[in-house]
Order: C-alpha cells, then structure tokens, then sequence
C-alpha cells in the first residue's frame, strides 16, 4: 500500500484549504488560543510581532523551539513559522518540529543576500512574500507552495500591500504570447512558469496579501481586490483590544463584499495598532 | 432540486469546478437567506473551527440544523466538512487531524466497490474512529472508514474536489 507524501500537490493543497481565511502571528500560547477562538484559519507563531522587530532592532531569527511547541500544543488549527531568508538550518529545524508551514520571511533579517531556500527540498510547504511576479515566481520555481504580498509590515499601513498587489496583477494581465519568452528570462524563471500564468491569469499557488493590515477595513478591501486570503501581523495583539479585533478582521474577510457587516465589525474597535508613514521608515522589509 | 456549495472559506472553487464539469447548477451560500430552500448542501474542506464560528456568527448554522432536523436537506462534507457532518448531528466521530500533521498529508488508493479506483487526498484530515450503526462505509482505507453515508449525511475523510473525481459528486446530487 503506498501512500505519496511531501509532492506540490499536497503542499499547494494545504494552502487552498486556508483560502478565505485570515492567518494572524502570535507570540505565545494564549495568543494562539484567541486566534483560533476568533476564527483564524491558521496562526503564525513567532517571537516577536513585526511591529516589535521594527521598534527593538538588532537581527530577528527563527523562534525559541519552545514557544513553537506551546503553541502547536494549544491549538489545532495550522501552525506556520518564520525562517530568515535563505536560513535552511532554520527551516531543517521546523520540520523537525513537525509544524505544518514555514514562511521564508523578510520580516526576519535575512540570513542569505544571494539565494533563498530551495524549498523543493523539503516536505513541509513553504509560504514566501513577493512585491512583483518576477519575485513570486522565483519562489515558486524554488518550490514555494503559496505566495503572500509583502507589504510593509509592522507598520499598519496598507499602501504597500496595495501596491505590491496591484504590481502582481498588471504583470500577470501584461503577459502576451510575443512576450512570454523575454518575460522568463527578466524574471530568471522557466519559460513554462511564464507560459502558465499566461494561460490561467493568475499564479499557480494561493495567493494572499500581507503587510500593513491594521483594520476589518483594510482586510475587505484586499479581498475586494482579489486576495485569496490575509495575514495579520501586529494589526491584531498590538491594537487596543486583540479579542474583538481578531474577531473583526475574520468576519470583515469573510463578509468583505457586504458593507454593512463590516461597518458593524468596525465599531467600537478602540486603537489599532500604532501606524507608520512608509517615508518615515528606517528600513523597508520588503526590499530584502 | 437546489445546489448549494458552501463558500465562507476553504476549496469552495474547487468544488464549483466539479460541478460545472458535470454540468450541474449551483449557487454559492454565504449568508443565512441563500441556505433556505436549499435540497443539497456541500461544505467544502477549510478549517472546521473557523467554518463553525462563521456558520454560528451569521446564522447559517441554525438554518442547516433546522433543514437536517426537518429532513430536507442532503449535505456531502469533505474533510473540515465532515467535522462539520458530525457537529450537526451525524452519528461519526471524527478524530480532529486523526493522520496527523501536514508532514503525514498523502494521497492513496481506497477501496470502494462503488468508486472502483478512487484516490483520496488526506490533507490534515480526520479519522473516522467510530461510526454509527446506521453509517454506510462506502469508501475504506486500509480497512478504515473514509466516506460514510448515513441518511442525508455523506462524509468524506478527503478531497475528490482536489483531484477532478466527479463521480462522488453525481452520486451525491441523485440522492
């Protein structure tokens, strides 16, 4: 009796049954918990949320195994983690820790300024950030099985998110027949990669918006613009009361193309978490 | 007869895919009024524990339980779908990620004499540890049960939406 594990398929499989859904970082165990009682799909379990890597500096790894393990124990939704880029040791690590998706993230500092991780290697699926589809298809190539905007995260502002998103669709509607072959040498990928997006309009992997999301608002318009899905860094456990905007944030993805429920949501939120103009910014996560 | 295809969260697409392929009519529920008069259900893989609360949140869930109390509603559930099954009163216990975590995700060859060379995709799926007295196994993996049939009730451990398989889906839609 043979069971195939650890193909694409699979892993891309993870990812579609996440769709709709909003994936929220953590940092400890009760964090976790009030995710899932919010109606998470999935949490992100890290150390310290974006907004604090940005406030405390220094360089940002891999979280305590520990506090990946506490975690996973108190929920039984999906648990992702982050690995800096091109840290594959890291990401050995995760798998040992039998997580269920790993996230190549440029909110960590990056531990590799040439390559990233050949994630075809591994049997758990990853999850990689792009700004443009040269990027995301570069990570798929690699064997991402899911493809997030980066955005600037940590910063409550959603400009970049828009951005990065919008960027992704003009070039995946900007491909032509005469254009395929030049696009995949730009974008450093085979021609196929270009070919298929070309034919289907879209990535070949879930794609979701991260970086900057800050309101049940901001959620709904990325879905309203397609996303399949967000993830919420510091928008949640750094605003004001974490609880009802957990809760928000899932009803206002799920229901972003009714106004009216996301008017409800949003009230009496209290503060969202402390936002920044992206001029303002010492650096830009997204550019590593 | 009305089709409805759960679309809050989870392979909502990829069920519609089947059912265009077999040229059947559906529409999406997403809110509590697209629920009503309804004759068959599918709720589609996705998270159980998120399904739940939105179905809870928007009262969708009240309007499905009245349906299967009234014996009106046929409902097909694929892995978070079958959680969902057992939830509104399916006689099966569903052992949450009972395979394991997404390492231990595999696809198979079941045994089925009604799907003669059927494939099922386990993603983080359920186990059906116990099933009822009334619960029809159609489909075993390695002598366990992987689709159960009890009355209006049909539950799949895995996700022939992710493989192009129609043949469960025309079945479910003769009931």
């Amino acid at each position: 009796m043979t069971r195939e594990k650890n193909t694409f398929a699979l892993k891309s499989g993870l990812a579609r049954m996440l769709k709709g859904g909003v994936i929220m970082d953590v940092m400890n165990a009760r964090q976790a918990q009030i995710a899932e009682k919010s109606g998470a799909v999935a949490v992100m379990a890290l150390e310290r949320i974006p907004a604090l890597i940005r406030r405390e500096k220094g360089v940002a790894r891999m979280s305590d195994p520990k506090l990946i393990n506490d975690i996973k124990k108190a929920v039984t939704i999906p648990v992702m983690a982050k690995v800096r880029i091109g840290h594959f040791v890291e990401a050995q690590i995760l798998q040992a820790l039998d997580i269920d998706f790993i996230d190549e993230s440029e909110v960590l500092t990056p531990a590799d300024d040439e390559a990233h991780i050949e994630k075809s290697e591994f049997r758990l699926p990853f999850v990689c950030g792009a700004r443009n589809l040269g990027e995301a298809l570069r990570r798929i190539q690699e064997g991402a099985a899911m493809i997030r905007t980066k955005g600037e995260a940590g910063t409550g502002n959603i400009v970049e998110a828009v951005r990065h998103w919008k960027q992704i669709q003009r070039e995946i509607h900007s491909l032509t027949k005469a254009n395929i072959n030049a696009r995949a040498k730009e974008y450093g990928v085979k021609r196929n990669r270009v070919d298929d997006v070309f034919q289907a309009r879209r990535l070949p992997v879930v794609t979701f918006v991260a970086g900057g999301i800050a309101t049940p608002a901001d959620a709904a318009l990325m879905m309203q613009m397609g996303a399949e899905g967000v993830f919420v860094g510091s928008g949640i456990f750094e605003s004001e009361h974490p609880e009802k905007m957990a809760e928000a944030i899932v009803q206002a993805t799920m229901n972003y193309d009714k106004p009216e429920v996301v008017a409800r949501v949003s009230e009496g939120l209290g503060e969202p978490m402390k936002s920044f103009a992206i001029e303002d910014l010492e650096h830009k996560f997204a550019e590593r | 007869m009305k089709i409805g295809i759960l679309a809050l969260q989870g392979s909502f697409a990829e069920h519609a895919e089947i059912l265009q392929t077999i040229g059947a009519d559906f529409s999406f529920v997403r809110c509590r009024e697209d629920v009503q008069g309804l004759t068959h259900l599918i709720i589609p893989g996705g998270e159980s524990s998120t399904l739940t609360k939105l179905l809870k949140d928007s009262g969708m869930w009240e309007e499905i339980l009245k349906q299967v109390q009234d014996d009106t509603l046929q409902i097909l559930g694929t892995c978070a779908g079958a959680i969902l099954l057992e939830k509104l009163g399916m006689d099966l216990y569903c052992d949450r990620n009972g395979y394991g975590a997404q390492q231990e995700s595999f696809l198979a060859d079941l045994q089925s004499e009604k799907f003669p060379n059927l494939k099922g995709v386990f993603i983080r799926a359920p186990k059906f540890s116990r099933v009822g007295k009334k619960g029809i196994n159609l489909a075993t993996l390695q002598k366990e049960p992987v689709m159960v049939e009890q009355g209006n009730f049909l539950a799949l451990a895995f996700h022939p939406e992710l493989v192009g398989e129609t043949r469960i889906h025309e079945y479910f839609l003769k009931k």
